[in-house]
């Protein structure tokens, strides 16, 4: 640990204009202005080593995996497993074989809520929290109608915190399944996660974690956090769309019937009866997204090749600094002020629609979300029909959320 | 910026701000509900529809500057039309909002939406109004939504 501390500190700096010149997205110009892009909680921009791999994994090594006896296919199945064991290192799973590939977050918590949703029954009880993406709603609900079993919401905060004390009170013996976000996409909240499944566990219900927003910011140890399975997408981890991760602990996973039947997953297939591949091919059926996995891998690659700390720094840095720029401007007001967040922010502007917001600001070259988010359900929490929402990527500098507020002031000053 | 302020017109930024009709008709014999689920927008139209005629309409809901100026100038022009006028009306507006035709000139207050063919993103927002309208005088009283086939662009 001491050996690691002493690494840590001894790097480079964060250099953000040399990380920026690895991504060829930001050499754009829109609307006249250089590209500034703070829509990274929707999907990060590319770095260009990533474009490379996937390039590379296309151009030459482009055969299918676990097939064909031939020199590509070796080729291919290496990089794809290569990219499995990358994966399995970036969450600190014990084995590559938990790293399931799927197409992305959603696809994730699908197969969870399908696979292991079919073994909730009437009267059982699923806990998710109040700040869920719809991605982690919606697969329950479906599940919970199938079953019988159902769906406990357990509420936040006017902070956009996640209530403990309600949680824990909603959590009892009919509580089969708890599935939380690690980092909420709309409100920026880091949840507890290790508390959260520590007392989940002590009543005996599987933990369920949506990683979508906390994998490009937050380090990743699914052991320590004492979670089953774990969640997220390469698109906003600086990787390819298309292509996500389901983690699953080895015991519960060995307990999940097929999700998908197909090429792969299969070992002995008869018109009577087909017996099925153990991990991670069972839940992998059909020609996967070979490429995306290949550009995940060196997704990681890259954010491995940049001193976590320091860019950790960074990113709380300008988190600060925007949420001071932004409570700094009459008629703005944030929504979501956990004290622990990633760089989301979540904001409404006194008279100004979030949409015009959007259009406006776009014009001086600032790409920002705006809409519900696929939160629908905290839209009606926090009152509001939408909100504009800057999230921040590690390529982020603080000129660049200037340039939002300057956009906004020309926004107020259009709808005076 | 140009295109901003082609946009976002002086009339468009009133209607937005004060939007005119703001109200049910009382009585109505026809109402249908709009909504943009990629953005969250919705409204119902109330019209008094007699004789053939739209004799009262107005409209409440949530949406930007521009659907509400959209719904505002609607309610204002359609009032004392027929159903055919005002689907002749749609034709044009929608083609002049979609830039791909449209008479500005027969227009009247319509044409300031001109602006809106250049932020092909935001067509929805000016054109979700009238399609809720059409379902109305129709007799379509489930939501209208900018997401479904029967809605075409």
């Amino acid at each position: 640990m001491n050996q690691l501390a002493s690494a840590h500190t001894s790097a480079a700096p964060f250099d953000v204009e040399s990380v920026r010149q690895q991504f060829p997205a930001l050499e754009q110009i829109v609307h006249g202005q250089p590209l500034v892009y703070l829509d990274s909680a929707a999907t990060a921009l590319k770095p260009q080593a990533m474009i490379e791999a996937v390039t590379w994994a296309y151009a030459r090594d482009s055969a299918n995996v676990h097939r064909g006896v031939h020199q590509l296919s070796q080729r291919a199945t290496d990089s794809f497993e290569a990219a499995r064991e990358k994966v399995r290192r970036f969450i600190n799973a014990r084995e590559a074989k938990e790293c399931v590939f799927v197409r992305g977050t959603t696809e994730a918590l699908n197969l969870v809520a399908s696979c292991h949703g079919s073994r909730l029954r009437a009267g059982d009880e699923v806990l998710i929290s109040e700040l869920e993406h719809h991605s982690n709603i919606v697969p329950w609900q479906l599940a919970c109608e199938r079953s019988g079993a159902r769906l406990v919401v357990a509420p936040i905060t006017d902070s956009g915190e996640l209530d403990m004390n309600a949680y824990a009170e909603r959590l009892c013996e009919r509580t089969r399944i708890v599935a939380v976000s690690h980092a909420s996409n709309t409100l920026g909240s880091i949840l507890p996660i290790k508390e959260i499944a520590r007392l989940a566990h002590e009543r005996g219900a599987v933990v369920v974690v949506d990683g979508a927003q906390a994998a490009p910011h937050l380090p990743i140890d699914v052991q320590e956090l004492g979670v089953d399975f774990y969640a997220f997408s390469g698109h906003k981890l600086y990787g390819p769309t298309g292509i996500g991760v389901l983690y699953g602990r080895r015991e519960l996973f060995a307990k999940l019937p097929p999700y998908q039947g197909g090429g792969s997953m299969i070992r002995i297939v008869t018109f009577e009866k087909t017996t099925y591949q153990g991990l991670p091919e069972r839940f992998e059926a059909g020609t996967p997204h070979i490429a995306g996995a290949i550009g995940l891998g060196a997704a990681i690659d890259f954010l491995n090749g940049i001193d976590a700390d320091a860019r950790a720094l960074h990113e709380q840095d300008l988190l600060d600094y925007g949420t001071r720029l932004l409570e700094a401007i009459p008629g703005v007001r944030l929504i979501g002020t956990a004290r622990e967040k990633i760089g989301v922010l979540s904001f409404v502007v006194d008279g100004i629609h979030p949409h015009d917001l959007g259009t406006i600001v776009d014009t001086a070259g600032v790409a920002i979300r705006t809409g519900h988010h696929c939160t629908q359900t905290l839209m009606a929490r926090f009152g509001v029909p939408a909100t504009a929402r800057a999230s921040l990527g590690l390529y982020n500098n603080r000129r660049d959320l200037d340039v939002l507020a300057a956009a906004i002031h020309k926004a107020q000053e259009m709808f005076r | 910026m140009s295109d901003l302020r082609e946009l976002y017109q002086e009339m468009i930024l009133d209607h937005g701000r004060r939007p005119r009709n703001y109200r049910f008709p009382d009585p109505a014999n026809r109402e249908a509900d709009g909504h943009n689920p990629l953005c969250g927008d919705r409204l119902t139209i109330k019209l008094l529809f007699d004789d053939g005629i739209v004799k009262d309409v107005g409209f409440q809901g949530a949406g930007c500057a521009i659907s509400t100026a959209a719904a505002s100038t609607m309610t204002e022009v359609v009032m004392g039309k027929s159903a055919e006028e005002v689907e002749a009306v749609f034709q044009n507006y929608h083609a002049l909002v979609t830039g791909t035709g449209g008479d500005a000139d027969t227009l009247g207050k319509l044409a300031v939406f001109a602006g809106v063919a250049e932020f092909p993103m935001r067509v929805k927002c000016a054109t979700l109004c009238w399609h809720t309208l059409r379902a109305a005088l129709q007799g379509r009283p489930e939501a209208v939504s900018t997401e479904e086939d029967d809605i075409s662009e």
